[in-house]
């Protein structure tokens, strides 16, 4: 049993959904419960898993038995860099299915059944990504995985969801289109799919090493990934996708889909091309960390000019993925950037899920797409206030929340790597998003009333504000992300050691100062 | 000059085929206002590299990799380099004839039994390129199905398929109609 562990992380959904399309069309309330048992059973095997990885190192899954590399095979691995990625994955899936009860067939009740196959079926691409060991597995589970976000995305009522879920989808083809070509080359060059074995090989063959078909490989597979994760110049798609689709889709989305494309990025260059062959044969590590600052910059400048909340949050977004590229790429001799990357996508994402969860339940509840509208919020709503104030502290860097640690780990990697242009655009992002969320917090605070109508308003609002707090569907979600944020920063330490575990055994860099 | 021209162009003929394919396809996506044409730029776009793949594979002279299956042979699996290389030895002889459909794995059993059926790997074309295509254009037809769908609601909440027009629309007040 122990040993099939990998298999039913992913099988789960995938058979939820099955379940769902089976039975979900004759009764609705069907779709809940079999949807949170098969996201359950994933996260409880992953919890196994991860525990079974910590005590006696990875799980190589060879689906029915094809153990040798023959080139194709369905190789699962788990091991310190994704265990805790399945958990997190897990774990904002299972909240975010609380938060679709009520809301799944928000503008097509009709539809709650197919929403829950698509929603399964996003969760099975998600765990895939991270848990496969094959290249081109990777690619068809990519594509597992954006099929389904197109259709989330183009699920809501609004007509600027299609329009932008349609952008969506030209970019995103086109990004896996590049990854497919790049693992054309590669396995061009080397014979072979399984990603460790590509390691093997370009290690030990330095004829093959050297050649600059791997290079172009790294290059194309490099930017498909970076369109899949809304990376600055090629991140079009994503402000207008995530803001106009369902608020549930959201929610399941914006955490993790940029996430995971991160780890994709992150296991490609450990995994598969090794930190030697990046850091020192390649060296763009300060092109790309330059890249990273603008990034940064201009995710968080174009997140200040932004009237609507989620489109806000949105290009957030976009700087969190400079945040991670940036830190994946610092090259610092003991591996700090690659560390705080991890652990950023694991606080990144809890954080995100926390903010898109309370402007879903804004606009739901009050109405409220512009900041503007939020005036009187945390009298109305006092338990998603404090949720989302938790999680904007964490994405403004406040001591106890993950969002501190996590750039706490960047900037440690990025002085020994010697960045310090990632340091200011750090310390930079993190004031500007101080102004964003203190700007929410004084409307919501003190309301946004010119000051000669107060006298006369404030009467008429007290007997006015009355509490909308949101349902528990929504309410347990928030605060269970909010509390994960607190608690993914008390325990950064034991967290950061287990992702280092894999981290450890990686060749120190030592000429980061190569030109 | 025809040196140049032989070694660069002719010798990489599919190669050249398959960037000018992308780059066609890739100007029809960013370029064209149609979203139709939108996706056939998008469909040449994944073709090509459907092009690129099985070109890898290709092997001049090479035969269909399916293979007469003898009962006592074990399969051992190795790797098989996409232009495979002399060392590998195929333990099975090829059947023209087709009677055993074998899954593609089977051609790439190696090893201990070195017997008088050994055909030459060069004489079998590398059917994995092949394989992984046959998914891709699964997928391919997959992501254009959803293109389609999703243009046909937007020509029903827009009334048109040009993006300027949709563009004007959206910028013209009334977002959600």
């Amino acid at each position: 049993m122990g040993s099939q562990l990998p298999a039913i992380i992913v099988l789960a959904p995938m058979f939820g959904a099955m379940f769902v399309a089976l039975f979900g069309n004759r009764d609705h309330r069907i779709c809940f419960p079999i949807v949170v048992a098969s996201l359950l059973v994933s996260l409880f095997a992953s919890f196994a898993a991860a525990q079974q990885v910590f005590t006696t190192g990875a799980i190589d899954y060879f689906m029915a038995g094809w153990e040798e590399p023959i080139g194709i095979g369905i190789h699962l691995r788990i091991d310190s860099l994704n265990a805790l990625l399945l958990i997190l994955i897990c774990t904002v899936v299972v909240l975010v299915s609380f938060f679709s009860i009520r809301r799944a067939g928000d503008q097509h009740t009709e539809k709650t059944p197919q929403f829950y196959i698509l929603y399964l079926l996003l969760c099975v691409g998600l765990l895939g990504i991270s848990i496969t060991g094959d290249a081109f597995n990777l690619f068809v589970l990519i594509e597992v995985s954006s099929l389904t976000s197109y259709g989330l995305v183009a699920m809501g009522s609004s007509r600027r969801g299609t329009h932008a879920a349609f952008n969506y989808l030209l970019m995103g083809t086109v990004g896996a289109s590049f990854y497919l070509l790049g693992v054309g080359y590669l396995y061009l060059k080397t014979g072979t799919l399984n990603m460790q074995d590509i390691h093997t090989i370009l290690q030990a063959n330095e004829a093959v090493r050297d050649s600059n078909a791997v290079i172009i490989a790294f290059l194309f597979i490099l930017v498909g990934i970076w369109i899949k994760m809304a990376f600055f110049p090629l991140h079009g798609w994503l402000p207008n996708a995530y803001s106009y689709c369902p608020s549930t889709s959201a929610c399941i989305l914006a955490p993790l889909m940029t996430k995971v494309s991160v780890y994709v990025m992150i296991r490609v260059m450990i995994g598969v091309f090794g930190v030697e062959w990046i850091f020192v044969h390649l060296g763009w590590s300060h092109l790309i960390v330059w890249l990273a600052v603008a990034v940064i910059l201009a995710g968080s400048m174009l997140a200040l000019a932004q009237r609507e909340i989620k489109k806000m949050l949105c290009y957030l977004i976009v700087a969190e993925v400079g945040y991670m590229v940036g830190g994946a790429w610092l090259s610092d001799p003991n591996h700090w950037g690659l560390t705080g990357a991890l652990y950023h996508i694991l606080a990144d994402a809890m954080m995100t899920l926390c903010l898109f969860l309370a402007a879903g339940v804004f606009a739901k509840r009050l109405g409220a797409i512009e900041i503007k509208d939020l005036e009187g919020l945390f009298k109305k709503m006092p338990v998603t206030s404090v949720a989302f104030v938790i999680a904007a502290l964490g994405m403004i860097g406040v001591p106890p929340t993950a969002g501190f640690y996590s750039k706490f780990y960047l900037i440690r990697g990025a002085s020994e790597g010697a960045h310090w242009e990632f340091v200011a655009a750090l310390l930079i992002s993190s004031l500007v998003n101080a102004v964003l969320f203190f700007r929410i917090f004084e409307i919501a605070f003190f309301g946004n009333k010119p000051a000669e109508s107060y006298g006369h308003d404030d009467h008429h609002e007290e007997e006015e504000t009355v509490k909308v707090e949101a349902p528990w569907s929504a309410l347990f979600p928030l605060v269970a992300s909010a509390a994960i944020i607190i608690l993914l920063g008390l325990f950064n330490g034991p967290i950061v050691e287990l992702l280092r575990e894999s981290l450890d055994n990686l060749p120190s860099i030592v000429t980061t100062q190569a030109d | 000059m025809a040196e140049f021209f032989q070694t660069t162009v002719h010798d990489h003929f599919n190669y050249w085929i398959y960037v000018i394919l992308m780059m066609i396809g890739l100007w029809a996506v960013i370029a064209k206002k149609n979203f139709i044409k939108k996706l056939i730029g998008l469909s040449i776009f994944q073709t090509a590299i459907i092009l690129f793949y099985v070109s890898i594979g290709v092997k001049v002279g090479a035969s269909i990799p399916i293979l007469h299956h003898d009962d006592h042979v074990e399969h051992a699996a190795v790797h098989e380099t996409p232009h495979g290389s002399d060392d590998h030895k195929v333990d099975h002889k090829v059947d023209h004839k087709a009677d055993d459909t074998h899954a593609a794995h089977d051609d790439h059993g190696h090893g201990h039994h070195a017997d008088a059926h050994a055909v030459s790997a060069d004489l079998i074309a590398n059917p994995l390129p092949h394989v992984l295509m046959l998914t891709a254009i699964v997928v391919g037809v997959a992501t254009l199905g959803v293109a389609l769908a999703l243009s046909q609601r937007i020509f029903k909440e827009f009334g048109t398929l040009e993006e300027n027009e949709l563009l004007e629309q959206l910028k013209g007040g009334n977002v959600d109609g």
